[in-house]
């Protein structure tokens, strides 16, 4: 009654409407009294060919003997006319019968794909299609499952293939003792007796839950195929898909790293939905339990199981795995079955692990994780089979694996060096192959102010994977890696943020100073394994050949002023580079931040030489007396000094070398007179003046 | 006379014990201070090292300074004194005779000894300060003027560069060192040779540190001096005892240790100069 609402307040209007609303509503009625024997007519004027064939095959008794059995021919004409196909009448099926005379010959089988192609064709395609095809007597045809003269639509409640039924109408075939289990190669054993106690069954059959799947939910009504062909709803790759028609949701409840759509992805790696919920068994229960672990530690608790191929031992130690981060002691991750891991099992199989084809693949969880890896130096070695390259296994371990919280684990901080070292210590495989520069990495890296925090029991410090990942390791060139020198202050500063921040906004970060050229980061100045406190005397001596790599001249003029001196002479307290232009800020020393700037240069020679001004900071720290267009002072006093050095030298060595002949002469006449005069002692005393006199 | 075995004094004990002041602080600002100065050299990082370390040999260089501005101003006082008690002015003491002051003397008596060197000409008779002796004494009056100034400058720079400018610290730095050369290149070499090393005197003239030469000596050496004083009659005023041997035998140790000394560190300035340079 749309009308009413539009009802406006002028009753006239209001009239009108109540008018016409009831001459539509008398239209109607007269109308419906004429049509509905119309609608009827067809429906009676089918009756006569069906009332001509019931005319015989209403007969409760009529019968016939095919391959000498004794087959009724009474067709409930009652049913038959309530069917879906009531309408159509005998010959609608039977249509090789029409006109006919009676009695008529055997009909021919019917044809339900002349209306229903689709359904033919997905039969025809099916096992049961095809089986037919190859002439086996025991292939359903349409009429096993849905009947004949009765059909009724799949929702009517009277259907022989309603959902309640379905398990009982495949059962016929499909149970232990028919010929079809008997004769034909069906892998699955007490299919109807399994699926009636699953929590499928159950829910379906038990508690009449008609939402519950049978097996054509699961397996398709027509197109029933083998789950080896690709095709097939239930074959590996497509059984994700046909659970999670009804499971939408799965994902949630698995791991969050199991995304639905893996499922359908890398069916290949991970576990199908039957690896664990085996197929017509499947428990309302926690899945693991349908292959439980005790069915693979019936022979892998054998100490002495070996693997035949190889002789590698097959021993799995339970209490190492109860005691792994996959094991469901209290704080560890919840329990994961060996099925989870070791994909591929078959649980029907006596030895449900014959099926397994290929290794543990942890990705199938760690599925981020597996992606950086792949990424990484280790995984595109691995990629090329390459024997050195680790696997998740070679420093995770196997069975016992741990988290990296865990002290024990190999990848618990204070192991992580030795862990790395096992391949990069100094003639290990990975330092072998290595072609860089750094050596005696963990050495370095143990005498480092790193190493000696870890040593002193410091997890948070930087160990090996801190700086280069534990997952995306990459060599330095890479681009991508953690520690490329484009890379690096990003990688100290997730532990050294204030410095990063100071650094990014100094000249040596490319975004201030703009300059092509590669600029230092972190381990230029402080290398990359051996890092030392930078108040350690090692460091602060040092650091002038570590800024003089690219200001070789400006480090060299240091050296020939007094702080230079002093410092070459191993005096630490003087001012190193930094000291004045500052360590991570370092700035152009016309940037009016900069520690040397006209405003903070006091300030900053301040440090050390308290009441320093303006005046004291004139001093010349980098001057050279050999430059005279930029320091002409020095260099004429210098030349100067010089100048007075050389004459007074020059004049004073003349005088001296001219003198040396007399002095010889002197000296060989003051001998002469010595031994005259030692002569004359032990001569007569009288001689003594004359002697004095001669000389 | 030969048979006198009384000497003559040429030095007071005061200007002995600055002598020897002046040579113990003299070694040890140039051991310390040219440790500095060629710092690039392995030598001066050994050294530095052995005087405990570059800030210890700061301490002592700048201790043994505080002994030099002594002597220094020891000597002015011991003129004043002097002034006071022989001159009525400090013209007369300075023009006066027995000055250090050069005079027109001195250089005839240079200019004879050039002729004398190149045989045109007898050895002049020179009297109490040949004008070697009075140049050694400019040296050093002059050296630890400017070398003390510049060195005063450079410890104290932040109270200096009030009143001048923060670059004149480099300018006092190379005078200060290149000065401190000069001095000890000339002290170890020219003057080691004028008053020690001369073949006649070789090995060692002890007369500064005993004060006391032998009267033919003087005859000899300062014939004029001696001249003078016999005419004037006081010679014999001047005429002392020698010390005893064991004294003698100190003071050469000594003296040897400093001539020692001094010529390795001449040594060591002619391996910086010559391959260390820069």
């Amino acid at each position: 009654m749309a009308e009413t609402g539009a009802v406006r307040r002028n009753w006239w209007t209001g009239l009108t409407i109540a008018a016409t609303i009831i001459a539509m509503i008398v239209a109607t009625l007269v109308a419906t009294a004429f049509l509905l024997p119309l609608l009827r007519r067809p429906a009676r004027a089918a009756d006569p060919p069906g009332a001509e064939c019931l005319a015989c095959h209403g007969d409760k008794t009529m019968t016939t003997t095919r391959a000498g059995k004794t087959v009724s021919l009474y067709v409930d004409g009652k049913k038959f006319g309530t069917s879906v196909h009531g309408s159509l009448g005998c010959t609608g099926c039977h249509a090789d019968l029409e006109g006919k005379d009676f009695p008529h010959e055997k009909p021919a089988p019917v044809k339900c794909g002349t209306c229903h192609t689709t359904e033919q064709e997905q039969h025809a395609r099916s096992l049961h299609g095809k089986a037919i095809a190859h002439g086996d007597s025991l292939a359903p045809r349409c009429v096993n499952c849905h009947g004949n003269h009765d059909i009724v639509p799949v929702k009517d409640a009277r259907s022989a293939v309603a959902p309640l039924k379905v398990p009982f109408v495949c059962g016929q075939c499909h149970r232990e003792g028919t010929t079809v289990s008997r004769n034909r190669p069906i892998p699955q054993d007490n299919i109807l007796e399994n699926y009636s106690e699953s929590i499928h069954g159950e829910a379906l059959l038990k508690k009449g839950l008609s939402v519950a799947p049978n097996c054509a939910t699961c397996h398709t009504a027509h197109l029933i195929l083998p789950h080896t062909d690709p095709a097939s709803s239930i074959n590996r790759k497509n059984i994700a898909a046909t659970c999670t028609k009804c499971h939408t949701q799965i994902e949630t409840v698995h791991r969050k790293t199991i995304r639905g759509e893996l499922w359908e992805k890398q069916a290949n790696v991970l576990p199908a939905c039957p690896d664990c919920h085996q197929p017509h068994k499947i428990r309302n229960v926690f899945y693991a339990q349908g292959m439980a672990d005790a069915d693979c530690m019936r022979c892998h608790a054998n100490e002495k199981l070996r693997r035949a191929r190889d002789g590698q031992s097959m021993y799995v130690n339970l209490a190492e795995v109860n005691h792994s981060r996959h094991s469901e002691e209290p704080g560890r991750l919840r329990n994961v079955a060996c099925s989870q891991c070791h994909s591929e099992v078959n649980a029907s199989r006596v030895r449900p692990c014959e099926t397994i084809t290929r290794g543990v693949d942890c990705t199938a969880c760690h599925d981020e994780i597996g992606k950086m890896y792949a990424t990484s130096i280790h995984g595109q070695l691995n990629g090329k089979n390459d024997p050195n390259a680790p696997t998740c296994k070679e420093c995770h371990g196997t069975h016992g694996i741990l988290g990296k919280q865990d002290p024990q684990s190999s990848t618990f901080a204070m192991n992580v060096p030795v862990l790395c070292a096992r391949c990069h210590r100094e003639g290990q495989k990975a330092a072998v192959r290595y072609t860089g520069l750094q050596h005696e990495i963990l050495s370095n890296y143990t005498e480092s102010i790193h190493g000696t925090l870890l040593k002193n029991g410091l997890t948070v410090t930087a160990t090996c994977t801190s700086c280069h990942t534990a997952h995306q390791i990459l060599p330095r060139t890479d681009p991508a890696s953690s520690v490329n020198a484009n890379n690096v202050p990003t990688t100290c500063g997730r532990c050294h943020h204030g410095i990063e921040e100071q650094f990014e906004n100094s000249i040596h970060a490319k975004r201030v100073s703009g300059y092509s050229k590669p600029l230092p980061v972190c381990n230029d100045c402080h290398t990359a394994h051996a890092i030392h406190r930078t108040d350690e005397d090692k460091f602060r001596l040092n650091v002038m050949g570590t800024c003089g790599r690219c200001h070789e001249e400006i480090a060299k003029t240091y050296f020939d002023t007094y702080h230079g001196k002093v410092s070459k002479l191993g005096y630490t307290k003087a001012a190193k580079c930094y000291d004045c232009h500052g360590a991570h800020d370092v700035r152009a020393v016309t940037d009016p931040r900069s520690h040397l700037s006209r405003a903070n240069v006091a300030a900053t020679c301040g440090k050390c030489h308290a009441g320093a001004t303006r005046r004291f900071a004139g001093y010349l720290t980098h001057a050279t007396h050999h430059d005279p267009r930029k320091y002409p002072f020095l260099f004429y006093t210098f030349w100067g000094m010089t100048m007075l050095l050389v004459v007074t030298f020059v004049v004073g060595g003349v005088h001296t070398l001219l003198w040396l002949p007399r002095a010889f002469q002197m000296r060989q006449e003051l001998r002469a007179a010595e031994e005259k005069f030692a002569a004359e002692l032990d001569a007569p005393a009288g001689k003594d003046k004359e002697g004095t006199d001669a000389s | 006379m030969p048979h006198d075995r009384r000497q003559f004094v040429r030095f007071s004990r005061l200007q002995r014990i600055l002598h020897i002041c002046m040579i113990v602080s003299f070694i040890t600002l140039a051991l310390t201070g040219l440790t500095l100065k060629f710092s690039y050299t392995k030598w001066a990082a050994v050294l530095s090292h052995l005087l405990g370390g570059f800030e210890n040999a700061g301490y002592i260089h700048r201790s043994a300074a505080v002994i030099m501005f002594g002597v220094f101003t020891t000597h002015l006082v011991d003129l004043y004194k002097l002034k006071k008690r022989e001159h009525s002015s400090w013209l007369s003491l300075i023009l006066g005779p027995g000055s250090m002051m050069p005079n027109r003397r001195d250089l005839t008596e240079l200019v004879g000894t050039l002729k004398w060197f190149v045989g045109r000409g007898e050895r002049p008779a020179y009297g109490r300060w040949t004008y070697w002796e009075k140049f050694d004494y400019f040296a050093v009056f002059w050296g630890i003027a400017v070398i003390g100034s510049t060195g005063l400058t450079l410890w104290f720079p932040v109270f200096f560069t009030r009143f001048i400018p923060g670059s004149f610290l480099n300018v006092a730095t190379i005078i200060h060192s290149d000065e401190a050369l000069l001095a000890t290149g000339f002290i170890f070499t020219v003057h080691f040779f004028n008053t020690h090393l001369r073949p006649e005197k070789f090995p060692m003239d002890i007369t500064v540190f005993t004060g006391r030469m032998p009267l033919e000596e003087l005859e000899r050496d300062k014939p004029k001096e001696y001249e003078e004083l016999v005419a004037s009659g006081k010679l014999e005023e001047k005429m002392e005892e020698p010390y005893q041997p064991i004294v003698i035998q100190t003071i050469r140790a000594f003296a040897w240790t400093a001539l020692t000394v001094g010529f390795f560190i001449v040594l060591w300035i002619i391996y910086a100069m010559l391959f260390a340079y820069r």
